[in-house]
């Protein structure tokens, strides 16, 4: 049997705890009020077209994004408008939502919410990527970058190939791998409408096989579609990263600060391809998303279809309430995810897991010296020196931080994973990151 | 004598004159005119090279003193806040000028977020570091706009003038303090601003940057602004203004006259190194005095 695929450079191995693997995705019920945030995706926040008092329908557009990088947000419950006001959202500062006092469920007449497969593609390419745009499709893969502006291929650019990240490499996270198992026909059209959008022949979708059930149930129903292949790939993480995907299923690496396109590929999640399926064939928006919850002392956890701007408390009610010896509780996974500050922050649409760590699995090792060891230069996925830019960041010396290619960095957290002194080598990397980007676009300004 | 060292002495010699004319007409043909003075000026400086006046080091403020004195006949806008006016004096006399007495400045931390003040809901345990804590997240006590407490500003100060106190987890500033804007650019959240040093060190500012309404900033912090603008109608010199549910005190209009500060709500305006009043006004008064003292134990000479 030939070795599966994976990429060359760097990655890790952490222990993969898809505790939730085998729970079906079940409906979260609705809450009773929800805290929708008007900035949703990566770039400029949307401006809110409802008012104070207004009667909403679940899936109606309550904010636009106007900026080129932004997208719109949609009312995810039917009721009433009871403030526009600033609060928590997962960045951890208080941001502009809606809140709506929930009553009923009615939703917008146009939105087709029946259960049948839609396979026939009506739309042209252009009327494909308004309609993406319109419904405030973003990537679900985490970074919430909106998906109209992946499908645009600059001028002079041209793609070859589209990828579609079933990889779903972070430790504890099962929403896609749940997805592709009940959702796979759907998901495959989405695909395909996105092949459309972008104007190519191929698309590959890569699974680890650490989810081999995912695997058959895809490469079976994948027979059927023309130009979709289903690649199986050796579990490594950081496989579900951008770059990583396109260089283990394609070869090819993408260059030091150019994006995918360079190489003539284009990476959506399986859930965005969910997503624009709903949008395209269902006129749905964007407005609920599959959230694993997940933990080591949690009851029950699960995979739920969770609506935007339910607070996170009623998804840890819904698994057995918050342990006694909950340590942290994370936004994502373990790897990449961030903790949050309040059981009050409402799921986004960027959140693929909410993870409740024990106080000993949350807890710092001591920092101690940099012994040398180059463990988190041989784990870098990027082919960075973690250690130097650390010491770089720490040191302010922001030049060198910018010579030694800070802006690469991915933020898997493979170095900080590695290191045997427990320093917080990503840590220093983001701040790095944070102060030459600053640099960067202040030198754009003179 | 040796036919071989008088040959080489000759010689020697010969290429030593000659290069020795090239040296001295390059020299003359490539000769860098500097102002005397600028040696004279610079000497006269701190030589701290802490970058307060906004040039890099002391040479380059000498340099731009001399050049602003024969251009411009004037130094105005030149400061050296580390010597002060007694430096400033020296340096314009070297340059047969005079200069105006600028009033001497000090750091001031405009935050009162206490963990007695603002009790920490969250825990942090990342590096200790202010500007990436900020980037994280909103801080322990919950203030988006308040002091992390982590101390970037103890690091950026090369004067041994701001210490973090760690009873209450605030910055303190003490009087080695030169003004030289150093902890100003270090802080990631702009709580720590340059006011006049005052009379006997006296001051008056509000002690609290939050911007939020404030409901949401009690909430997280005691003695937060409200931008209730009491002391704005209060302030008989304009020199109070609310922006952004936030009072702002300008120090250039105050006059330490008192009348803002008991009429604080919430206590956010401090008044620093005045002696007790002795009428027992509002209970803000009261509270915003006492607040003063508990966090000055044994030292009421600098708070700040």
């Amino acid at each position: 049997m030939a070795m599966l695929k994976t990429f060359k450079l760097g990655g890790v191995h952490p222990p993969e705890n898809k505790l939730s693997a085998g729970r079906a995705i079940e409906v979260l019920p609705l809450p009773e009020q929800a805290f929708i945030p008007l900035n949703q995706n990566l770039g400029a926040p949307g401006v809110p077209l409802v008012q104070k008092g207004e009667q909403v329908k679940t899936g109606q557009l309550i904010a636009k994004g106007e900026a080129f990088i932004s997208s719109n947000v949609h009312s995810s419950v039917s009721g009433k408008v009871l403030k526009i006001d600033d609060l928590m959202d997962p960045s951890g500062y208080r941001r502009p939502s809606v809140v709506i006092q929930v009553e009923g469920d009615e939703w917008v007449p146009s939105i087709d919410r029946s259960e049948t497969l839609v396979r026939n593609i009506s739309l042209s390419q252009k009327e494909i990527i308004e309609k993406i745009h319109e419904m405030g499709i973003v990537g679900l893969g985490g970074a919430t970058f909106p998906s109209h502006v992946k499908l645009m291929v600059p001028a002079g650019k041209k793609a070859e190939v589209l990828i579609i990240n079933g990889v779903e490499c972070e430790p504890y996270l099962t929403a896609d791998h749940r997805l592709m198992l009940e959702k796979g026909a759907e998901i495959l059209v989405g695909t395909s409408i996105l092949m459309k959008g972008l104007g190519v022949e191929r698309a590959i979708i890569g699974i680890e096989n650490n989810k081999p059930d995912a695997i058959s149930n895809m490469s079976e129903l994948s027979k059927s579609f023309q130009g979709i292949t289903i690649v199986p790939l050796r579990v490594k993480y950081p496989q579900g990263g951008e770059k990583q995907l396109i260089k283990a299923v394609t070869g090819r690496e993408v260059p030091s600060g150019k994006l995918p396109i360079e190489v003539g590929a284009v990476v959506n999640n399986v859930g965005t391809a969910f997503a624009v399926y709903e949008a395209v064939q269902k006129n749905k928006p964007l407005f609920e998303r599959v959230v694993t919850i997940t933990g080591k002392s949690l009851k029950e956890p699960g995979n739920y279809l969770v609506r935007t701007g339910t607070p996170i408390s009623m998804l840890i009610e819904k698994a057995g309430g918050l342990p006694d010896d909950t340590g942290k509780i994370i936004g994502g996974g373990p790897m990449m995810g961030k903790a949050l500050l309040s059981t009050e922050i409402p799921v986004v649409k960027g959140s693929s897991g909410i993870l409740i760590l024990r106080k000993n699995e949350s807890k710092r090792v001591p920092v101690i010296h940099c012994i040398r060891c180059a463990r988190c230069v041989s784990a870098c996925p990027m082919g960075l020196e973690p250690l130097l830019l650390a010491q770089y960041a720490q040191q302010e010396m922001w030049d060198d931080c910018e010579r030694e290619r800070v802006m690469d960095c991915i933020e898997c957290g493979s170095c900080h994973y590695t290191c045997p002194s427990g320093r917080p080598l990503l840590d220093y990397i983001r701040l790095g990151k944070f102060r030459v980007g600053q640099i960067i676009r202040n030198r754009g300004k003179n | 004598m040796n036919e071989v060292m008088l040959y080489s002495l000759i010689s020697l010699g010969a290429i030593g004159i000659v290069a020795a004319i090239i040296l001295y007409l390059v020299a003359r043909r490539f000769r860098v005119v500097e102002d005397p003075r600028i040696d004279e000026v610079e000497e006269a400086l701190p030589a701290a090279n802490c970058g307060g006046c906004g040039y890099p080091g002391c040479r380059n403020f000498a340099e731009a003193t001399v050049k602003s004195a024969t251009d411009n006949k004037h130094i105005e806008g030149l400061n050296c806040p580390v010597g002060g006016n007694e430096v400033m004096a020296k340096v314009a006399a070297l340059l047969g000028l005079t200069v105006e007495e600028s009033k001497p400045m000090i750091a001031v931390v405009r935050c009162n977020g206490s963990r007695e003040n603002s009790p920490p809901k969250l825990s942090y345990d990342g590096p200790a570091t202010c500007a990436f804590a900020h980037n994280l997240y909103s801080g322990e006590g919950g203030c988006p706009y308040g002091c992390l407490g982590l101390g970037d500003c103890v690091a950026a100060c090369s004067f041994d003038a701001i210490h973090m106190d760690p009873g209450t987890g605030l910055p303190v500033v003490n009087d080695k303090c030169v003004a030289c804007g150093a902890c100003v650019k270090a802080c990631p959240r702009n709580i720590i601003e340059l006011r006049y040093k005052g009379p006997k060190d006296r001051r008056i500012f509000v002690s609290c940057v939050n911007r939020e309404k404030g409901g949401v900033a009690r909430k997280n912090c005691v003695v937060a602004c409200i931008g209730c603008g009491k002391c704005e109608k209060e302030c008989k010199f304009d020199a109070i203004t609310i922006t952004n549910n936030l009072a702002y005190i300008d120090y250039k209009k105050c006059t330490l006259c008192r009348k803002c500060a008991p009429v604080c709500p919430t206590g956010a305006i401090l008044e620093l190194n005045f002696p007790p009043k002795k009428e027992k006004t509002a209970e803000a008064a009261g509270k915003a005095e006492v607040r003063n003292r508990e966090e000055n134990p044994g030292k009421p000479e600098n708070k700040e």
